[in-house]
């Protein structure tokens, strides 16, 4: 785990952050950008979740960090291990950046967001505060140290949940 | 990793001819629609991780102005037509003839989006079509959808395919310039990404053989 400084997290990846470090993930699109964080323990985890299920994968190597079905016990696991106790979770993304119809995965933004969202509650997490869906990209920043998360977009500016 | 094995720098040479022909035609389409000299480079084929592909184009937060399409028939796979937004909106400024468009401006005039839109078509069209004739597969595009957002919102969406298979991707990249860009860095792209089981019916069709080990 690094500190003092931006962790960046990749697409199908994840990583976790300790005050005074931050950590971040660019162009979210219908991916899902999941934090659980502690805040008594100043800790926060990041996953940039691309798919829904790890049963859909097709290949013999699956990047865990890429399904939100694995992402987040690997990440739960990781917040343990620091100290983490008593979680809670804010989330962003999961757009529709184009708009047709024809193909299931058109629709994946919402699936990814409902996947997530079942793990959270199997884990008895809150996801106290969200900005998700429409059609627009975001770059996500979270500060473990008062539990904001910072959201730019290309045309909608800033803003903190 | 399995496609890594599997596939040669010879196979990997296909596929970049594969992106000569296409974009090469495409460029001359986009030439001749613009009545200016429209500038291709030499493809790249690049197996690259995720964030990688983003990185091809500027990095995931970057804006930029795309069209995409899915590849639809024998080889189905993902095309992407990217500019950036000073490109876009001077090639909206010259179809439309409406001078004070920009792309960093919205909203954006319906006008302005389906005149990228029908060029993201035409250039699209005449990529396949090519890539046809060569292959002799059956090949044809989507209804092209615009989108202009950062590079990885939008980029994302076309690896979510793969990514079921694959950690990484095969990218069929060729980049054009624009004469009035030379010496900017401003270039456009042509992202091809076909579907992995699409390589297979490609060099099959070409009679190359893949090593199935």
């Amino acid at each position: 785990m690094k500190r003092d400084h931006v962790v960046k997290v990749g697409i199908a990846d994840l990583n976790i952050v300790q005050d005074p470090g931050i950590i971040r993930t660019s162009g979210l699109g219908s991916c899902v950008g999941v934090v659980i964080y502690d805040l008594r323990a100043k800790l926060g985890g990041m996953a940039h979740v691309m798919l829904p299920d790890s049963r859909l994968a097709k290949g013999d190597q699956i990047k865990l960090a890429k399904y939100a079905d694995t992402a987040i016990p690997i990440m739960m696991d990781l917040l343990r291990e620091e100290g983490g106790k008593s979680f809670k979770a804010k989330l962003a993304g999961g757009a529709q950046m184009f708009q047709f119809s024809s193909n299931d995965m058109m629709r994946i933004g919402p699936r990814n967001l409902e996947a997530v969202k079942k793990q959270l509650k199997d884990y008895g997490i809150p996801v106290v505060a969200e900005d998700c869906g429409g059609s627009n990209g975001r770059t996500i920043e979270f500060n473990p140290s008062n539990g904001t998360l910072q959201i730019r977009t290309v045309n909608k500016g800033v803003r903190e949940i | 990793m399995k496609l890594d094995n599997r596939f040669t720098s010879y196979h990997l040479d296909i596929l970049k001819e594969i992106g000569n022909i296409g974009a090469g035609n495409a460029a001359t389409a986009l030439s001749k629609l613009l009545q200016r000299k429209i500038d291709m480079k030499v493809p790249s084929v690049r197996v690259v991780d995720f964030d990688e592909v983003m990185d091809i184009v500027g990095g995931a937060e970057r804006m930029i102005v795309s069209v995409f399409l899915r590849v639809e028939g024998d080889a189905p796979g993902n095309m992407f037509f990217i500019m950036s937004p000073t490109q876009a909106s001077r090639f909206v400024r010259y179809m439309t003839g409406d001078e004070t468009f920009d792309f960093t401006r919205p909203p954006y005039s319906e006008l302005a989006l389906s005149s990228i839109q029908e060029l993201g078509n035409i250039l699209s069209g005449s990529y396949l079509s090519s890539m046809s004739d060569f292959t002799s597969l059956s090949l044809y595009p989507s209804v092209p959808s615009i989108a202009i957002d950062m590079v990885g919102a939008i980029l994302s969406y076309g690896l979510l395919e793969l990514s079921q298979v694959n950690d990484y991707a095969i990218v069929i990249d060729t980049t054009f310039v624009d004469e009035v860009d030379q010496g900017e860095e401003m270039k456009g792209h042509f992202f091809l990404l076909p579907d992995p089981p699409s390589f297979d019916t490609i060099f099959t069709s070409l009679g190359v053989p893949t090593d199935e080990t």
